[in-house]
């Protein structure tokens, strides 16, 4: 065992102090973890050493760090994931070589109790560390955008949201080299992960850490969903919205129902392992099959949760890039509800080998494969929109068309999954990885990826290099078939996930080609990091002056690239939902008004960062039963958030003058390009 | 980033009025039939009105449950139903919702969180009613359909 379960400290001083931390919580004497710890350790230092050294502290802490402007948390958000994706794809690569080694009788080079930890960190950071700030991150920068607006509805509460996040991240982490993670598997299924089964801290490691950032991501929202009911510009009906923010809200409906679930269900398994309840445990009244059920009950709507932006993001791509009208607007805004409610309708097919029996099996078989219509009717939309467009194969739309193909063959495989019959030879087998793989990458990823490449220079003012970002896509398109495919065949022949000791040799060819394939998509990583240092190395060649570099028809492009920290000088007219392509059209666009009304902004403020920062010691002394330093962290933060409410000097106006000097340059600099 | 030396516009207290007040158009146009900001906040009387009806609502089911005067099959429902009515006495007294043409996004929203909490309740007692039948000791054999 790497970390074995601490003995209780004799001295109850000592109890007192460090509760179940000691000395041996650390596992000093295995090299992989120490390896990445060091690793951590010094890329945190390098950082800070840095920014010491260039004397960046003042501009990062007042034009980052406590900043409430969506755009910079947005971007924040996208820079937690893109670090947070690095850590999760060394976990996959580790499974991938571990299987690859160990599948003919070999030993490979984990034992099993570190490769239970991999996999559960790989799934618990890849979903909740990556693909939703990812998510988020993208709707903070631009929905807002998109209706014109000047921040979200609560601008410090997402400021909060964003560190709290943070904080669940950063528990994370910790937990590779102080103590352990979980070994039960991302959704830490009771009765493994109680008390009896999971003594140890890794499980209190995953529930502290998706509690505190679970309350992040509700928080946001509620936000996101005021801004969009609150805060649209005037004449953006809701039948108006681009289709990006149609989806936000969706997404953002759903997580505000679905969020509650996850808490509840944590905080019930938090009660058992903490307080000797039996809520899922095998005696005393409880149920374990009761956590499945309500754990799945919050963990389709969250596929859905990330997937809905990312067909968003597809959307408004596809719409730009054929230069035509989205086809079916209206089609696509219902599609989009249609799914966002079915959602709830269909959790049970996550276990229907639980044994609840061939009515309900039928019933949540059924509704799982209505879900194909409404996506079925996306997917046609989007091929109706290129249908006599005039298609340009720019990076973004490249990685729409990977998407379509790549998603349409994991709906597939999802809709034979959905078959209860089936099911029970697939369960539990790497055919269901493959497919929800092909569905979260093909889907949620490669979506991501679009839109970073196509909102980027929006968010920063020059493009991403063209050609490496085709290496990119072309190592991730390629990478992701040669890595999975291997997975359903592996599956159809009887392989289970999870294992981390084989032996059969004719297992161990397709799990080497899928090793192979991991290492293509860490090629695609390696060039998207390349691109984006590259590109940030030649600005001045990509740069577009702008505002407006795909010929968009949203609002987002009407305003200069970056856009000024009020987005808009004037709060724009809407007349449709392409009101940007429309003013292009009739030339109303890039018309400087005469003059210019006081814009009311929020000030920054570093109260979000604080209490986000201080949930770090709260979590992590609940976690190690450190009581004292529980309490005084939460009445610190319990402080703070009352301190602030006495805090008048929240917001200010932006005055005429300093207006019309940002606008005069860029109308200036609009001459000169045009 | 200068603060007016005359504040021409109100400036904003609480994060509601800053929340409307980036588009002053749309603001002026929701005050003239004043829903912008959910209604009335409510009085000290229906405030206290609100509490003792909470009170006395929680006061009967440990009250039933004590004095043991219900059959334990009555107790479980005629408590869940006084549970839901104090739901809806928390929801009328403490949130201010009604049923004017003012709250209806506050009253779509409610019939958004019944509709999910309905799927979810009643498909968790379906499912686990289901499962509990066909996991019992002597169905075993034939349970799994």
């Amino acid at each position: 065992m790497s970390s074995p379960v601490a003995e209780l400290h004799e001295d109850p001083l000592l109890r007192f102090i460090f509760g179940k931390l000691d000395i041996n919580s650390v596992p000093w004497h295995d090299p992989i973890i120490m390896g990445a710890g060091f690793g951590m350790v010094s890329a945190a230092v390098l950082v800070i050493g840095l920014t010491t050294y260039f004397k960046k502290w003042g501009y990062v802490w007042s034009e980052w760090l406590t900043s409430v402007d969506h755009k910079k948390i947005g971007v924040m958000y996208v820079i937690l994931a893109l670090i947070m994706l690095l850590r999760g794809f060394a976990d996959a690569l580790m499974m991938r070589a571990q299987q690859a080694l160990a599948s003919a009788g070999g030993a490979g080079y984990l034992p099993p109790d570190h490769f239970d930890q991999i996999f559960t960190a790989h799934g618990v950071i890849m979903i909740f560390f990556v693909a939703m700030p990812l998510v988020i991150g993208l709707m903070n920068i631009i929905m807002p955008l998109q209706i014109g607006a000047r921040d979200v509805a609560f601008p410090y509460l997402n400021s909060l949201s964003f560190w709290f996040t943070v904080a669940g991240a950063i528990l994370v982490n910790v937990s590779l080299v102080v103590g352990e993670f979980a070994h039960t598997g991302w959704l830490a299924y009771a009765p493994l992960s109680g008390i009896e089964f999971s003594p140890g801290v890794g499980v209190d490691y995953y529930l502290w850490a998706l509690q505190i950032s679970g309350l992040g991501t509700t928080l946001s929202g509620v936000n996101l969903i005021a801004t969009i009911f609150k805060m649209r510009a005037p004449g953006m009906t809701l039948m108006r919205m681009p289709i990006f923010t149609w989806t936000s809200l969706a997404a953002n409906i759903l997580i505000v129902a679905a969020f509650p679930i996850l808490t509840v269900t944590l905080a019930l398994l938090t009660l058992d392992r903490y307080l000797g309840m039996h809520f899922f445990t095998n005696d005393g009244g409880g149920n374990a099959m009761l956590y499945v059920n309500l754990i799945w009950a919050w963990g389709h709507p969250e596929v859905y949760i990330l997937v809905l932006p990312a067909f968003g993001i597809f959307s408004e791509i596809v719409a730009t890039f054929s230069r035509k009208r989205l086809f079916g607007y209206d089609g696509m805004v219902y599609a989009t509800m249609c799914i966002a409610l079915l959602s709830f309708l269909v959790w049970l097919h996550h276990f229907f080998t639980m044994g609840a029996g061939a009515d309900v099996n039928a019933f949540f078989g059924i509704t799982t494969m209505i879900i194909s219509i409404p996506t079925g009717v996306k997917v046609f939309n989007w091929l109706f929109t290129m249908y006599r467009g005039r298609v340009r194969l720019e990076l973004p739309m490249l990685w729409t068309l990977g998407f379509i193909i790549t998603f349409v063959i994991g709906g597939a495989t999802g809709v034979m999954l959905a078959i209860p019959g089936a099911d029970f030879v697939l369960h539990n087998s790497v055919f269901l990885i493959a497919h929800f793989h092909n569905v979260i990458i093909g889907g949620v990823l490669f979506g991501c990826i679009a839109g970073l490449n196509y909102w980027f220079p929006k968010a920063f003012g020059f493009k991403l290099h063209t050609g490496l970002g085709k290496v990119s896509f072309w190592c991730w398109l390629i990478g992701f078939y040669v890595a999975f495919m291997p997975l359903y065949v592996l599956g159809l022949m009887g392989m289970t996930r999870r294992l981390s000791h084989m032996d059969n040799p004719i297992w161990q060819q397709y799990l080497i080609v899928a090793a192979i394939g991991a290492l293509i998509i860490a090629v695609g990583i390696a060039a998207q990091i390349a691109q984006i240092v590259w590109s940030v190395i030649k600005r001045d060649e990509l740069r577009d002056e702008t505002g407006d570099p795909w010929d968009g028809r949203t609002l987002e492009w009407a305003t200069s690239s970056p856009p000024p920290f009020y987005n808009f000088a004037v709060t724009p007219a809407i007349g449709n939902h392409d009101s940007f392509w429309d003013a292009k059209q009739t030339g109303q666009a890039y018309v400087q008004p005469e003059s210019y009304a006081p814009i009311h902004m929020p000030r920054n403020t570093a109260t979000g960062l604080l209490i986000g920062l201080i949930s770090v010691p709260l979590g992590f002394a609940l976690i190690w039963h450190i009581w004292w330093l529980a309490i005084a962290s939460f009445v610190a933060m319990v402080g703070i958030a009352i301190a602030h409410t006495f805090n008048e000097d929240r917001d200010y106006y932006v005055q005429p003058d300093e207006i019309k000097a940002i606008e005069d340059a860029r109308f200036a600099k609009l001459k000169t390009e045009a | 980033m200068h603060i007016p030396d005359k504040p021409t516009l109100h400036k904003a207290k609480d994060p509601h009025t800053e929340l409307a007040d980036h588009h002053a158009v749309d603001h002026l146009k929701k005050d003239d039939h004043g829903h912008d900001h959910g209604a009335s906040h409510g009085s000290v009387k229906s405030y206290l009105i609100g509490f003792a009806l909470s009170v006395i609502l929680t006061a009967i089911p440990f009250a039933l449950t004590m004095m043991k005067v219900l059959p334990s099959q009555m107790l479980v429902p005629v408590i869940l139903i006084l549970g839901v009515v104090q739901i809806l006495v928390h929801l009328h007294y403490f949130l201010h919702m009604d049923t004017s043409s003012s709250q209806v996004w506050n009253n779509a929203a409610f019939v958004f969180t019944a509709i999910i909490l309905g799927i979810l309740i009643i498909g968790t007692i379906w499912v686990m009613t289901h499962l509990n039948h066909n996991m019992h000791p002597g169905m075993m054999a034939g349970g799994m359909g």
